[in-house]
């Protein structure tokens, strides 16, 4: 897989399609990916990997990328083309200015359920099929993929690849995934539980923004927190109230623009599962007003933006509260 | 810092009963930036009055906060009271300590304190205040209504009638719309070409009416009091300043074999064709999917024939562009399609037909001449079967309509009246779920069909009609009588369900007006502002709207007309000052603001901006045309940068009162 | 235990100009009486008021935030209480998933003519908050003086 997307990348840009190619980038360690843009063959036989540590979602890059002279081809997962499908209806992305290029997933792994596993060391790792063959510092080991996953990709919604110029790896389906199953555990608790179940995770929150500054739906210019007139600039979480806050408003100005790809609970630095809120958003808004998948498509309302004259009464989370 | 001056209103003992006014004024002068505090016992006298413009002038205020009634009361009074001692209205706020304190509180100590709660926070918003001005734009004094109907043509008359230009666009050859092919109209039978033609030639001889037929609405741009329209003319290959409708073309050509449109396909018409007799204009269209000219190059017969010289095959489409102050949708209805009601086989026998299609049969310029025939063998039919809410009040909506068409009970009255008088050896049965009268005389009308003219009325519905032997069997359900009824009719009449015409859809889109799921044009105010459409500068008339007959179409058009003649009275037209602003800087050009807004007063434009390294970044924003913007603050919400603010509510504003009240 | 130790909750009502305000002005006409912890805040429609403004007032030490607006469909703006009710249930599902209790936030249509509705919604409201007790899931002990 690697092999074939560095070819592509070399090709596209030998080709002329593009004058540059966003990718993911060899880090100090393995497991240590960045995105990076490449310019040239060598940087590309250089630099450019593909494996199971390459989860990084590419499209957020393509706001500011796409808005420079010249085209850039973009390698995106399923999870990817999805922001990339939002980004655009959001007038976000110039589409004209991007080659998309899809490549198929087989779900990225979690560095942490390696080491639960007991591989440490790791070096590289092979293997595009169920088992993984990870070579460290102590010899090759080998591990079946699906269980080192990242949480995310354990509960994969689509390996359907959007709106792309061409794809590598074949086109994925839609998939029954069980991703609600935490939000309604959560649920089920009482709301005591609840609180102080939240306020052990929020509470370690350090505000290093990098869910933010991750999430490609928190594109903003600039942000609310950032601006002094908005009334709720902070830039670091003083005490319980403004952990809340900025977790709250961040969850609430993404609802029904998430595509939950997961990358805020990716990089959080403190594993403070994040991705939770921006699910119960989606949760509750394909139980009350019909399943929506933000990046789906191009065309339908954001449920945020749109209304059914006979929507529920606000009361309904009162009512759905007292069932349990 | 602003300079704020606070006066408290006793109201005479309306507010100082329940409220310790010394103490509220006394609290309140401690208040940061409070220069100048007191109370009075009618502020809104004109002593009071006086009182505040002396104040703003010797302590030179900034802002003036008065606690008293509600400003649902008074806020104008005391913002023209600033203004006119030279204080911004807008740096004004009303703390309402009488409905919301005095009157709902008894003990004076809780009265006062939160009477001191609330002038705190009318405070804190002065502070943020910022003066503004309210925009003035220019009227143009024009109108446009779209669509020729009975709708169309009385607002425009109405509105020429009071001096102002009117355009009429109407997309077929000839204004008039379905009221030309109703033969009567209830609930007096007289005759509707009698009562409409004169209407059509005063519309086409009234100078400040012109009337652009065959065309049809392109594009709309701007605002209250400034659209501009582009109106595509559609090539009607006759030039309508030589055509003089004489009529030979319509009679020479010689492709014969067109469905007439007008007759709903009953009969045929030729190529180039004059929709009928009294049609206005009365000018030849060349119907460019049946001319042998204009599809072979071979024929010609027309242009031979026309003494005018008027044929002209090289016409193309024409887009003009004009200036409007103000547009009225009329666009009217049609019968919806019998493709799902196979069970009354409309399209297995000829002799099912629709409500309209009937109006034709009856019609002496139908295609019968007026004489009421089987359109499968010519015959006179004997027995007729009426069956009502064919598509109307259909539950789910998937096959029908949701809704009331409201005008069926009324006209399938008078078919089954009129049936009856003139043939009166016919059985006339009519099927109905309830019968709806509701209307001056009309009751009265349907019991006469019943009670002079024993029509046989049954409530229960048709459940199917077969076609057997030349004959129709009827099939259906007597409810009152509790049986299943069979009956051998020669003809099925369907009231079929009206629904808006199709290009009523896109032209809201144009118009930025909304719609309601049946695509009916949605008011401003279902009760208080029903002929206007939230769209400021957009009126409503006729069946768009919603299902209407011939009176309230025209009592609606009047209504209308009468709105738009006040729009166009105006020079100029004083915008609310208090809009949403985009803050450039922020935006993300996301469109959220845009989808919510009601009215499309947003709009997005390509910007640069410098960018780090002397670069310059091409950027959407978004833009909010004030004269059109009504200042409800949704879009601000849904803007998640914030750059989407509202004067006079700002989120600044906003939560500097909720500090205060929170204190 | 004594009158005046009674825990007074402070409660936010947000009103929008055209109905809910005018309904508040009705039952001040009508010398209907409601508790004088609820403070109004006038906004031009409920669909003005940002989620920001609740927590604001949480923060600053509310006790109950309840909106209220035009009945749907009756709505000054047409459209503007139904992407509010939209924002408010999901906001309102989201403080309720945090194990905020829900009871504290509220929305009720009230219209220019319910001047008993908005008295009896306000006692009500005031009351149900009473129960719960002071705001200490949301709140900000810096803002408390």
């Amino acid at each position: 897989m690697q092999e074939l997307i560095k070819a592509k990348a070399v090709e596209l840009l030998e080709n002329g399609v593009c004058d540059r190619v966003l990718g993911w980038k060899a880090g100090e360690f393995f497991y240590d990916v960045t995105p990076a843009v490449f310019r040239s063959r060598e940087e590309i036989e250089k630099d450019f990997v593909f494996g199971p540590f390459c989860g990084a979602n590419m499209s957020k890059y393509l706001i500011a990328e796409s808005r420079k002279e010249g085209k850039i081809a973009a390698f995106l997962k399923p999870c990817d083309t999805y922001s990339f499908q939002q980004l655009q209806k959001e007038h976000r992305i110039r589409r004209e200015n991007v080659y998309a290029v899809g490549v198929q997933c087989e779900g990225m792994c979690d560095i942490d359920a390696m080491k639960a596993a007991g591989i440490k060391g790791i070096l590289g790792a092979d293997g595009d099929g169920g088992t993984l063959t990870v070579h460290t510092l102590y010899g090759d080991k080998s591990v079946e993929r699906k269980t080192v996953l990242a949480e995310r990709c354990k509960c994969c919604k689509s390996k359907k690849l959007l709106g792309c110029d061409e794809i590598i790896g074949g086109q994925g389906e839609e998939l029954e995934s069980n991703r609600f199953a935490q939000v309604e555990k959560l649920e089920a608790m009482t709301p005591d539980e609840r609180f102080a179940f939240w306020r052990g995770e929020l509470s370690r929150c350090i505000r290093c923004n990098a869910c933010r500054n991750v999430c490609p739906a928190c594109s903003c210019e600039k942000c609310v927190f950032d601006n002094p007139a908005s009334g709720v600039e902070n830039k670091a979480a003083a005490n319980s109230f403004e952990e809340n806050l900025f977790h709250v408003i961040r969850a609430f100005h993404v609802a029904g623009r998430c595509t939950d790809c997961g990358e805020c609970s990716r990089v959080c630095p403190q594993h403070i599962p994040l991705h939770l809120l921006n699910r119960k958003f989606i949760k509750d808004i394909n139980e009350l007003y019909g399943d929506y998948q933000a990046g789906a498509d191009m065309d339908t309302r954001p449920p945020l933006v749109n209304f059914q004259t006979d929507d529920p009464e606000p009361s309904v989370v009162h009512e759905r509260g007292s069932e349990q | 810092m602003q300079k704020i001056g606070v006066f408290v209103c006793w109201c005479g003992s309306n507010i100082a009963a329940t409220v310790d006014v010394q103490a509220v004024s006394d609290a309140l002068a401690k208040e940061p930036g409070v220069v100048f505090s007191t109370n009075y016992q009618y502020m809104c006298s004109q002593a009071g009055q006086d009182m505040i413009q002396d104040t703003i002038k010797e302590y030179g205020l900034t802002g003036v906060v008065v606690c008293s009634c509600s400003p649902r009361m008074h806020e104008a009074t005391f913002r023209k009271t600033c203004e006119k001692a030279g204080l911004n209205p807008y740096m004004v706020e009303i703390a309402n300590i009488r409905e919301q304190c005095s009157w709902i509180h008894k003990d004076k100590e809780t009265g006062t304190e939160k009477a001191i709660i609330l002038g705190r926070a009318a405070i804190a918003k002065v502070h943020l205040n910022a003066p503004l001005t309210a925009g003035q734009s220019p009227v143009t004094k024009r109108a446009l209504v779209i669509g020729g109907g009975i709708a169309g043509i009385q607002t425009a008359l109405d509105i020429a009638e009071a001096g102002f230009p009117v355009d009429i666009v109407e997309t077929k050859p000839t204004i008039g719309g379905k009221m030309t092919q109703i033969d009567k109209t209830f609930p007096t039978l007289d005759c509707a070409a009698c009562i409409l033609t004169p209407k059509m030639v005063d519309a086409a001889q009234n100078e400040n009416i012109n009337i652009l037929s065959y065309s049809e609405v392109e594009s709309v741009k701007g605002f209250v009091g400034n659209f501009t329209v582009t109106i595509r003319r559609k090539a009607r290959y006759v030039d309508e300043t030589k055509c003089t409708g004489c009529g030979l073309c319509t009679e020479k050509c010689p492709q014969k074999k067109v469905p007439n449109e007008f007759n709903l396909g009953l009969d045929n018409r030729r190529a180039i064709y004059i929709p009928f007799a009294q049609a206005v204009p009365k000018v030849a269209t060349i119907d460019p999917n049946y001319c042998t000219m204009l599809k072979t190059g071979k024929c010609g017969v027309c242009s031979k024939v026309c003494t005018a010289g008027a044929i002209d095959y090289k016409q193309q489409d024409e887009l003009i562009e004009r200036e409007y102050g103000a547009i009225v949708a009329a666009t009217g209805f049609n019968p919806i399609s019998m493709d799902k009601f196979d069970e009354f086989a409309y399209s297995q026998s000829p002799d099912v037909v629709t409500s309209l299609e009937f109006e034709r049969l009856m019609n002496a310029a139908g295609p019968t001449g007026g004489t009421l025939l089987r359109p499968s063998d010519g015959t006179h039919p004997h027995t007729l079967v009426f069956v009502q809410c064919v598509g109307s009040r259909c539950d789910g909506g998937e096959k029908g309509k949701p809704y009331c068409s409201k005008i069926c009970c009324m006209y399938t009255a008078k078919h089954a009246m009129l049936t009856r008088e003139k043939y009166p050896d016919t059985d006339v049965y009519v099927f109905y779920i309830d019968v709806r009268t509701p209307g001056k005389n009309f009751d009265e009308f349907y019991r006469r069909a019943v009670e002079e003219y024993g029509v046989h009325y049954i409530k229960g519905m048709v459940g199917k009609v077969v076609p057997e032997n030349g004959k129709l069997k009827v099939q259906a359900s007597d409810l009152l009588g509790g049986q299943q009824l069979h009956i051998d009719a020669d003809m099925v009449v369907l009231a079929a369900a009206i629904e808006p015409d199709k290009s009523a859809r896109p032209l809201a889109t144009m118009l930025t007006a909304s719609m309601d799921t049946n695509d009916f044009f949605t008011e401003a105010h279902p009760k208080l502002r029903p002929v206007e459409s939230p769209t400021a500068g957009v009126f409503l008339s006729g069946a768009c709207q919603g299902p209407k007959d011939i009176p309230d179409t025209v009592a609606q058009a009047g209504a209308a007309a009468a709105k738009v003649i006040g729009l166009l009275s105006k020079d100029q037209l004083t915008c609310n000052p208090c809009v949403a602003n985009s803050n450039e800087l922020m935006c993300n050009g996301c469109s959220a603001c845009e989808k919510v807004c009601p009215y499309g007063a947003i709009t997005y434009i390509d910007k640069d901006f410098r960018g780090p390294n002397r670069t310059t970044l091409r950027r959407r924003v978004a833009q909010v045309n004030p004269a059109v913007c009504q200042g409800c603050g949704a879009c601000t919400v849904a803007c998640p940068s914030g750059a989407m603010d509202l004067k006079g509510f700002s989120n600044a504003q906003i939560m500097a009162e909720v500090d205060a009240i929170c204190k | 235990m004594q009158v005046n130790q009674e825990f007074k909750p402070t409660i936010v009502a947000f009103c929008c100009n055209w109905c809910s305000y005018a309904g508040a002005d009705l039952s001040g006409t009508n010398r209907l009486q409601y508790p004088a912890n609820v403070k109004i805040i006038r906004i031009p429609c409920s669909c003005r008021l940002n989620p920001m403004f609740i927590l604001r007032a949480f923060q600053r030490g509310a006790d109950g935030v309840i909106l209220c607006g035009c009945h749907p469909g009756d709505c000054h703006y047409t459209t503007g209480n139904y992407y509010a009710r939209r924002r408010m249930t999901l906001l309102f599902s989201m403080l309720d998933f945090l194990g905020i209790e829900r009871e504290r936030t509220r929305v009720e249509w009230v219209s220019a003519a319910e001047g008993a509705k908005f008295a009896a919604t306000m006692n009500e409201f005031v009351e149900t908050v009473t129960k719960l007790g002071e705001n200490k899931r949301l709140e900000d002990l810096r803002c408390k003086s």
